[in-house]
C-alpha cells in the first residue's frame, strides 16, 4: 500500500523534536481531527538553519512531516514557502489514493511556522 | 495476532477437504454414485455443525459465510409482500448486519439501533422499550468482533420470546471460543463462519430453528430446503463441518489457553506503559480479544510498526484524508478523543504461545514509546 520511501521515512523519521528557542512555531490540528503536527524552525539570515517536528498521527502524517522538514532545511524562507504538495509526494515516491492530499497538512504547519517567524521579525 | 480477521486452515480440516476436490467431485443433486458421495458428505457436515451447536441437522442451512448468513436471517424473515416491518439491532453490529438493515431501511422498513454502554453491552431497557407491534426481528451479535464484548444473549432471547419476535445472533466470533448452544442461548437463528474457526473461506451456515418462517434471498434449484439455492460448495462445507467438530471438541483447552494469553498480555501492557485503556468489557469478553487504546499515539502508526516486526494486528482508528474516522464500535463506546485514535485490536489464536505474547508486549512497549517521543501530545 505504501511506497518503500514512505515506509523508510516513517520508520526512520528525520528531525524529530522541538527547538526550544525557536524563531517560528507552527501547529495544526486537534485531537478531535486526529492529526496534530508541530513544526519549529531556527532561522538565520532568512535561511532555515534547523527544523524539527512532532507529530501525532498516521503513517502519512509522520512521513510527510519528516519529508517536509528535510525539504525545508537549508532553504530560504521564501523558497520554503513555495514548497508544494507535489514536492512532498515526489520525495515520498507518491502516496496511496485517498491519502495523497494529506501531505498538505505538514506543509500547512511549515507555513504557519514561517509566518510566525516573519510576524516576529517584521 | 489478528485471528478475529481470519485464521489458518487446520491441517486436519485440509485433509478432510482434499478428497472432495477431484476424487469425489460429485454434485449432491445427481442421482448416480458420484452424487451420492457428495450428498453423504453434505449430510455428515450438516450433522457435525448441528452437533457442535446443539441443533438438529435439518436446522442447518449452508451458506457462503457469515455475511450471507446474516443477510439471509435478516432479509429472510421479512416476507416480500408484508408491508412495512420493524427490526431491532444494536449500534455495534458487524457491517453484514448494519448494511443489510440500512438496505431494508431504504426499502421502507424501520430499524431501531439500540445503543450500548461504555463496555459495549447493549442497553436492555432501550431494547425492550423499542419493541413495537410490527417488530419481526431482533438481531444482536453474540460477541463484538472489535472489542470482544459478549452480549447477554439469553436475556435478549427471553425478551424476544415474551414478545413473540424472532431473535437472530451473529456468532461468527464466539464459535470455538465460548460455548455456543442454540437452546441454552435461546436463539431462533445463528450465523456461523468457517474461516474464523480454522476452516476454509467461502463457507458458513445459518442455524434456523424449526418452525421459523423464513424466505430465501437466493433463488434457483431449491438446494438447502429451498432457502439457499446453488450447487453446494462441498469441499468448503466438509471443511466447515470438520472445523466445527474440532472447535467444539477443543473448546475447553483452546479457550483456556487463549484466555491465559489474553490476561497476561493485558496486565503486562498495563505494567509496561502508562496511559493505556482496555476497550470493551473487562470480563464479559472473548477469550482471545485484546483491544487497547494508547494515549498520544495513533492506531495506524502502531499497526505499521508492529507489522515491520512481523506482528499483524488491526485498528479501529483508521485515518482518511485529514480527519481520522474511528470505527462505529469505538465511537459507540464513547471513548474520549485522547483514546479513540490510538486503538489496537490484538486477537489471539490457539496456535499462539506465551513466547508470542512476550514478543508482542516487548514490541508494543518499544513502539509506543518511540511514537510518544514523536508526539506533540506527550511530555516524554
Amino acid at each position: 500500500m505504501y511506497s518503500k520511501k514512505v515506509i523508510e521515512e516513517f520508520s526512520n523519521p528525520h528531525n524529530v523534536g522541538v527547538i526550544e528557542d525557536a524563531d517560528g512555531v507552527g501547529e495544526i490540528g486537534s485531537t478531535v481531527d486526529g492529526d496534530i503536527i508541530n513544526i519549529s524552525i531556527k532561522v538565520k539570515d532568512d535561511v532555515i538553519e534547523d527544523i524539527k517536528f512532532k507529530t501525532f498521527g498516521c503513517v502519512v502524517a509522520i512521513s510527510t512531516s519528516s519529508a517536509v522538514t528535510r525539504l525545508a532545511k537549508g532553504k530560504n524562507v521564501d523558497e520554503a514557502l513555495e514548497l508544494a504538495n507535489e514536492d512532498v509526494l515526489e520525495a515520498l515516491g507518491g502516496l496511496p489514493e485517498g491519502k495523497d492530499k494529506c501531505s498538505g497538512f505538514a506543509l500547512d504547519a511549515l507555513k504557519l511556522a514561517i509566518e510566525d517567524y516573519q510576524e516576529k521579525n517584521k | 495476532m489478528d485471528h478475529s480477521a481470519t485464521t489458518p486452515v487446520d491441517p486436519l480440516v485440509v485433509d478432510a477437504m482434499l478428497p472432495y476436490f477431484s476424487e469425489m467431485f460429485g454434485n449432491s443433486s445427481s442421482l448416480h454414485s458420484f452424487g451420492m458421495e457428495a450428498a453423504e458428505a453434505l449430510a455428515r457436515a450438516r450433522e457435525q455443525v448441528a452437533e457442535a451447536i446443539g441443533a438438529s441437522p435439518e436446522e442447518i442451512i449452508f451458506t457462503s459465510g457469515g455475511t450471507e448468513s446474516d443477510n439471509l436471517a435478516i432479509r429472510g424473515v421479512i416476507p416480500h409482500d408484508a408491508g412495512k416491518k420493524h427490526i431491532i439491532t444494536s449500534v455495534i453490529e458487524h457491517p453484514a448486519v448494519l448494511n443489510t438493515c440500512a438496505f431494508l431501511e431504504s426499502m421502507g422498513h424501520d430499524i431501531t439501533y439500540v445503543p450500548v454502554d461504555a463496555d459495549g453491552i447493549i442497553d436492555l431497557q432501550e431494547l425492550k422499550g423499542s419493541i413495537r407491534d410490527d417488530t419481526v426481528l431482533i438481531s444482536v451479535m453474540h460477541a463484538n468482533n472489535e472489542v470482544g464484548t459478549i452480549q447477554p444473549i439469553e436475556e435478549i432471547a427471553k425478551i424476544a420470546k415474551e414478545n413473540d419476535i424472532y431473535f437472530h445472533t451473529d456468532a461468527v466470533q464466539t464459535v470455538g471460543k465460548v460455548p455456543v448452544n442454540v437452546d441454552d442461548l435461546g436463539v431462533d437463528m445463528l450465523s456461523i463462519s468457517s474461516h474464523k474457526i480454522h476452516g476454509p473461506k467461502g463457507a458458513g451456515a445459518l442455524y434456523v430453528r424449526k418452525g421459523t418462517v423464513i424466505e430465501p434471498i437466493v433463488f434457483g434449484g431449491n438446494h438447502e430446503r429451498g432457502l439457499r439455492s446453488g450447487t453446494e460448495n462441498i469441499p468448503g462445507i466438509v471443511g466447515l463441518g470438520k472445523a466445527m467438530s474440532l472447535a467444539s471438541e477443543l473448546l475447553g483447552t483452546d479457550a483456556k489457553h487463549m484466555q491465559e494469553m489474553r490476561d497476561s498480555l493485558i496486565s503486562r501492557v498495563f505494567d509496561a506503559l502508562p496511559d493505556v485503556r482496555l476497550n470493551g468489557h473487562p470480563t464479559q469478553r472473548l477469550p482471545n480479544n485484546v483491544n487497547l487504546s494508547f494515549k498520544y499515539v495513533e492506531g495506524e502508526s502502531m499497526l505499521m510498526m508492529l507489522d515491520m516486526k512481523g506482528i499483524a494486528v488491526s485498528t479501529g482508528s483508521a485515518c482518511s484524508s485529514k480527519s481520522m474516522n474511528a470505527s462505529h464500535v469505538l465511537t459507540s463506546l464513547k471513548l474520549e478523543d485522547d483514546y479513540i485514535h490510538g486503538s489496537l485490536r490484538i486477537s489471539l489464536g490457539k496456535e499462539n504461545t506465551m513466547e508470542d505474547v512476550d514478543y508482542v508486549v516487548e514490541s508494543l512497549k518499544e513502539i509506543v514509546l518511540k511514537l510518544r517521543e514523536m508526539s506533540p501530545l506527550s511530555n516524554s
